[in-house]
């Protein structure tokens, strides 16, 4: 007497030929992700000399090298604060446009140009002549031109370029996600506007207003090419993703390079699980009304 | 709609409504002045260029080498397109319609390299690929490039293959469908507006992929966007219309396919998954 054949088996916990088409992408990951951060991890605790810790003692008893990861943080958190703090009420004022398509447009342009062409426009724009502080000269805002490129504000503002952007973006979807219905019904009910953002709509988006500010911060602190062209790379703005990419490709001392961008990587993930982990302290449930 | 009159929340919306127009008169100058520049004989402590001249774009187009360039750039991001489509969609058919054990954890495999900062990954993988002595090549490139992008075009993909009814397929079986008519006839019409989108967004976010590229792009694999980094961090060698002009062709290239998929998407799933269904 035999049970159901093993086929049958299989397939009644989801396993049968539909899913084995899941084994390409799987294999591509393992190839180019999963195996490469392995060998990173190997690499990184297998230094040129010393014990298997050699890299970490080196990057955190070196102030040029741990000093990076505050001045990562000094950047992308204000910057990342900022981004959401505009991003909120606009996102709220943009739900009731009828036509926001103009204006969405334009905000996805810095997002897709990427923080090189930024870069390259903000060095012209913010520079002494440019017509940011003509501007503010002409408007009687300043005396003399002040210094915005190839420092902290340089990179500051190529951040806010293209992060508030993506931050809006992101708020938007969600904004738009909540039934106007339940804001009706508190109105109704008589509620102030204060009270309807307090107690209706903030409760509601915090879950996600925390991914949105991870996905925001993660970029915000993966700042690379503008904090190299538009800061001080030697000084204030050395950013960790500088450190790191100088120990692997100027000083060629991979092992360095990997442990460093490790690093990067542990400092990034506290940080984003620290704030998906306040989320679950908040409401979380429909906010899509009735029709679920 | 509810709209409130008192004099606290006009004043309130007037900032707000400020706040944006500014940031977006900005965003434009910014670009605006890259236009400029590129177009500028001599640009000096005035509001405006003294004359104008296009012979930039011919400079930038021969010191940089530009035609060559950007023959590699729609190579590569090609490439990278077509083999995140085929692998992307075969998995996320796969994903959308299977409960199996040891889902979660791929999906979660899928997720990891969107929330981990390209470098993090991209410095060991880089390392591997220099070591099996791709590194500098074409391939080098595509596939350090597959790593962001094939999770992308899968999380973009599964909601859209779950919305597709299954007894669609059932029925085509029913009939007599097999697997490749199946594919071919059923799935492949279904599921073509997504995969137009997702391969559309796909082909912008790696023309504009700056960090990975650049950590294993050699001198006959470097992208547009590589190109310019080089060309902003050595200003000073050259004339900055020259690297302007060169930042100009960057946006003109980037534009033409952005202009392209927001025909099929919204702006807002550029940077997210959107669930806009409810929008009237």
């Amino acid at each position: 007497m035999s049970g159901p054949s093993l086929r049958t088996r299989l397939a009644a916990r989801g396993i049968d030929g539909t899913t084995l088409l899941v084994l390409p992408g799987v294999a591509v990951m393992a190839a180019l992700f999963v195996y490469p951060f392995l060998y990173g991890i190997v690499d990184s605790i297998t230094p040129r000399e010393g014990a298997w810790y050699a890299n970490y003692a080196r990057f955190f008893s070196d102030r040029f090298q741990y000093g990076t990861i505050a001045a990562t943080l000094w950047l992308a958190l204000p910057v990342t604060i900022l981004n959401l703090a505009l991003a909120v009420p606009i996102a709220f004022r943009v739900r009731l446009m009828s036509r926001q398509r103009l204006l969405t447009t334009i905000l996805v342009l810095p997002v897709t140009l990427g923080t090189v062409f930024v870069a390259d426009g903000l060095l012209t724009f913010l520079g002494p002549q440019g017509w940011f502080n003509r501007s503010l000269i002409l408007f009687g805002i300043l005396e003399s031109p002040v210094k915005l490129t190839n420092n902290y504000w340089g990179v500051f503002a190529s951040l806010l370029i293209t992060g508030f952007p993506f931050a809006f973006l992101l708020t938007l979807s969600y904004v738009t996600g909540i039934d106007p219905a339940i804001e009706q019904a508190a109105a109704t009910l008589g509620a102030s506007p204060r009270q309807r953002f307090v107690r209706v709509f903030l409760p509601l988006l915090v879950p996600g207003l925390a991914v949105t500010f991870c996905l925001a911060f993660v970029q915000a602190f993966a700042v690379f090419p503008s904090a190299v062209l538009l800061g001080a790379p030697a000084g204030a703005t050395r950013v960790i993703s500088i450190a790191a990419y100088q120990a692997a490709f100027e000083q060629y001392d991979h092992s360095m390079g990997t442990a460093i961008a490790i690093v990067m990587g542990v400092v990034e993930l506290l940080i984003v699980v620290a704030v998906l982990g306040l989320r679950s302290l908040f409401y979380r449930g429909p906010a899509g009304g009735t029709k679920g | 709609m509810i709209r409130d009159k008192g004099i606290g929340s006009k004043l309130w919306r007037f900032a707000v409504w400020a706040l944006a127009g500014l940031f977006v008169l900005n965003l434009l100058a910014v670009m605006a002045a890259v236009v400029v520049n590129s177009f500028a004989t001599r640009w000096l402590g005035t509001w405006m260029p003294a004359g104008w001249t296009t012979r930039w774009y011919f400079d930038a187009w021969r010191e940089f080498q530009l035609s060559s360039v950007v023959i590699v750039t729609f190579q590569i991001v090609f490439t990278v397109v077509l083999i995140s489509g085929v692998v992307g969609v075969v998995t996320a058919y796969a994903l959308a319609r299977r409960d199996f054990p040891g889902k979660r954890a791929i999906v979660l495999l899928f997720l990891l390299p969107l929330l981990i900062p390209p470098l993090t990954y991209g410095i060991p993988l880089a390392t591997v690929l220099y070591q099996v002595g791709l590194g500098g090549t074409f391939w080098g490139v595509v596939f350090i490039n597959l790593v962001p992008s094939l999770p992308f075009v899968i999380l973009v993909m599964i909601p859209f293959i779950e919305q597709i009814d299954p007894r669609i397929e059932a029925a085509a079986r029913v009939f007599g469908a097999g697997t490749w008519s199946l594919f071919v006839r059923i799935l492949l019409p279904l599921l073509l507006p997504g995969m137009l989108a997702a391969l559309l967004l796909v082909l912008v976010r790696t023309i504009a992929m700056f960090e990975l590229t650049f950590l294993v792009a050699g001198p006959t694999s470097q992208t547009l966007v590589v190109s310019l980094y080089y060309a902003v961090f050595a200003s000073g060698v050259r004339a900055s219309q020259s690297i302007d002009a060169m930042a100009v062709i960057y946006m003109v290239t980037t534009l033409f396919w952005l202009v392209l998929a927001l025909q099929f998407v919204s702006p807002t799933q550029i940077v997210a998954r959107a669930k806009q269904q409810q929008a009237t």
